[in-house]
């Protein structure tokens, strides 16, 4: 209900502010554009520069090693890329670790949001706790569990060898899917907290009186849950999901430290990595990168448009 | 502090003001360190930087700063696969020629022959190191098997399956299972390329026979129970572990192994055997790996001719052999090898079956492409289980097309 109460609002002060256009309030604009502008400056110079550079290298055919052969190949490089079976790989490999992550992290996440929420005893130790992992460095935790998984001094075999796919001689390592398995599990352990951080946020801004009001109109726990909390903090899970979504596609430590890409386990960013660094192939890997960064926008639009149709729906429904 | 003085060129390492030398040097137990110190004069000072621990990450870090002409570098410690590379890129200096022709004279062949290009000698040859079949004789005993005469892959493999032993190899998707699949074709007179020298336009030739016969012994450990169960990720540490743990039979491995279980394990130390890298075809010499260090001397550095002085005196066989005795890290040179107290670290028999082996060692090919024909190969071949008769012809298009540049890699 307050959804639909709040933008309404909102557009009755706008129209107010658009009736009062006065001279003042265009004075007031114009200066706060004077006082952002150093700033704006500064931000396009520090992310358009190799931004553009990236976009004019990746028509070049360049390696670091042998630059006397630079040669002007226009899109070729994207063609090469985009003709490539491990382009399409790498690229699937990504997209599945980011939506089976993204999805166990957003159950997992809200749990822990509800109990950090809910939690009356010991809340600081409590929301400390469950904010560890999220503290430590990508690149040490994906060296603990890559020991946690290793054949020779992992403690993961020897714990869980009573299920039946899990012998003391199952090398995590060795095969496509315990290997994603292994990766996945680590950057959802290290994620988790992030996302129930922002979930915390969102559960905080549902009103208890909304709660107890559907309370007394006898509604049951799920129907809480599904019909007020959930719909309520739709901006906060979609902000929540949009920058989990976005940090799992461009997967990176976890991946170096535990595989190297080894069995297929490459992600996108791993491969632009792989052809700017250790090819240094500066042409195909800018090409790459561009692609990187166009998926990740698509990625990001495409998540808030899902969100904004579902919202629309819900206050059809309502 | 020690990155910003050596950022700033001629910042001196004491008060003297004398120029500082900074030699980039691959992690080791501290043999560099001290040769540096003893190769100082009272013109200069040579210190140490480390690089990282992985050869690639060496390569890497090295060449994207020598790219920016990053005068920092005045000397570096250079693995022979990228070698060339660096050469070929113009990152190192010109040795003069008639130090060119004493250090020729001075190493072994194979030392040699793996820092030259486009037939000059680019690196300064330092240390060699060569793989041997390392064996733990209660196991041969066991198995009955005579290591007096040259063995092939298919009999330790057999003989390892027979009696429940395991094999240490190295076949984790890095730069030492190049290395062996290397040795295996090398072993079976054939090549990764011909005229590597032609650089983008050589012949890959790793579909031949003795590509087939390498992917057979692959493919053969692989199948069999002689495989570790981590083969596919195993590395020089993990081969090491095998080869201590009770399934330990034979293990292809570096130099450096003959110390490694004096302190963990000196039951096994007791027990370890030695002999010649295993044949890939019976009856035909084997070809075990070649490894080891050379020392370059950047282009871009603001004191070559201290650089090249210095580099002279860090390889002289004295300073080899100092190396030797704190590293394990052997000679490059049969000089090196001389060095008297080497012969109270080790066996006299097993010093010459390195040297043996170093001059019988088939290096890498000498190319500045051999960073994509050995992620080609890993790319490939990786894992080991899934090695078969075809996998020697489909690596042959998979490097022609990276080569191209017509491909990702």
């Amino acid at each position: 209900v307050s959804a639909v109460t709040a933008p309404q609002s909102d557009k009755a002060a706008e129209e107010k502010a658009r009736a009062a256009g006065s001279d003042r309030a265009i004075a007031e604009n114009r200066l706060g554009q004077r006082l952002v502008a150093p700033a704006v400056v500064l931000m396009v110079l520090v992310t358009a520069y190799p931004m553009l550079q990236a976009l004019y290298l990746s028509l070049f055919r360049y390696r670091l090693t042998t630059p006397d052969d630079r040669e002007f190949v226009g899109l070729g490089n994207y063609i090469t890329v985009l003709s490539d079976s491990l382009f399409w790989k790498d690229t699937v490999n990504t997209v599945i670790i980011m939506v089976v992550t993204v999805a166990i992290e957003l159950v997992i996440g809200f749990a822990f949001a509800m109990v950090m929420h809910k939690i009356m005893i010991a809340r600081g130790l409590m929301r400390t706790s469950i904010l560890i992992p999220y503290g430590i460095i990508t690149v040490v935790s994906a060296f603990a569990w890559q020991f946690a998984f290793s054949l020779n001094n992992g403690f993961v075999n020897s714990w869980f060898s009573w299920l039946p796919w899990i012998a003391d001689d199952t090398n995590w390592y060795g095969d496509h899917w315990p290997a994603m398995f292994a990766i996945m599990v680590s950057e959802i352990w290290k994620t988790t907290p992030f996302m129930a951080l922002l979930l915390l946020a969102g559960l905080s801004q549902v009103s208890e009186d909304m709660i107890e009001a559907s309370e007394v109109d006898g509604a049951t726990w799920t129907q809480r849950l599904f019909k007020v909390i959930l719909p309520n903090m739709k901006a906060a899970i979609m902000v929540a999901v949009l920058f989990r979504a976005l940090d799992a596609f461009r997967i990176f430590d976890n991946i170096f430290v535990m595989t190297r890409g080894a069995q297929n386990t490459e992600s996108s960013s791993f491969l632009t990595y792989r052809q700017v660094i250790e090819q240094m192939q500066l042409g195909m890997g800018s090409a790459l990168s561009v692609l990187l960064f166009l998926t990740v926008l698509l990625l990001a639009f495409g998540i808030v448009k899902l969100f904004k149709v579902d919202l629309a729906q819900a206050r059809g429904e309502g | 502090l020690t990155l910003a003085c050596g950022i700033l060129a001629g910042c001196s390492g004491d008060d003297s003001g004398k120029p500082e030398l900074v030699w980039y040097i691959n992690p080791d137990s501290g043999g560099q360190a001290a040769i540096a110190e003893t190769c100082s004069t009272d013109q200069y000072t040579v210190t140490t930087q480390v690089l990282p621990q992985s050869s690639d990450q060496q390569r890497i870090q090295l060449a994207r700063r020598l790219a920016a002409e990053d005068p920092a570098i005045d000397l570096m410690s250079l693995d022979p696969p990228f070698t060339a590379e660096f050469a070929n890129a113009g990152f190192l200096a010109k040795i003069p020629a008639d130090e060119q022709a004493r250090l020729t004279e001075q190493s072994f062949e194979g030392a040699a022959a793996a820092a030259t290009w486009e037939g000059e000698l680019v690196a300064f040859p330092f240390w060699s190191n060569t793989q041997v079949l390392w064996y733990r004789k209660s196991f041969v005993e066991k198995a009955g098997i005579d290591m007096s005469q040259p063995v092939t892959w298919d009999q330790i493999i057999d003989a390892a399956a027979d009696n429940g032993g395991q094999i240490g190899v190295q076949a984790n998707k890095y730069e030492g299972y190049s290395v062996w699949i290397n040795a295996l074709i090398s072993g079976a007179g054939g090549n990764i390329i011909e005229n590597a020298e032609k650089g983008a336009d050589a012949t890959v030739s790793v579909d031949s026979a003795a590509g087939e016969t390498a992917a057979g012994i692959i493919e053969k450990l692989a199948s069999s129970s002689a495989a570790p169960s981590d083969l596919s990720v195993s590395n020089e540490g993990t081969a090491g572990s095998t080869f201590g743990s009770d399934a330990g039979s034979f293990l292809v491995n570096w130099t450096y192994i003959w110390h490694n279980y004096d302190a963990t394990a000196p039951d096994v130390a007791k027990d370890i055997g030695y002999t010649m890298y295993p044949e890939s075809v019976a009856g035909e010499e084997a070809r075990p790996p070649y490894g080891g260090i050379g020392i370059g001397v950047s282009e871009y550095s603001d004191q070559k001719e201290f650089a090249l002085e210095a580099a002279a005196c860090l390889v002289e066989p004295d300073q080899q052999g100092v190396n030797a005795e704190m590293t394990g890290n052997m000679p490059a040179s049969p000089g090196g090898y001389a060095y008297p107290p080497l012969a109270d670290i080790y066996p006299a028999d097993l010093l010459q079956l390195f040297q043996d082996s170093v001059n019988a060692a088939a290096p890498r090919s000498v190319t500045p492409y051999w960073s994509d024909i050995s992620s080609s190969l890993q790319s490939t071949w990786h894992p080991p289980a899934s090695v078969n008769a075809d996998t020697p012809g489909k690596s042959k298009t998979f490097i022609e097309e990276i080569i191209d540049g017509g491909r990702l890699l």
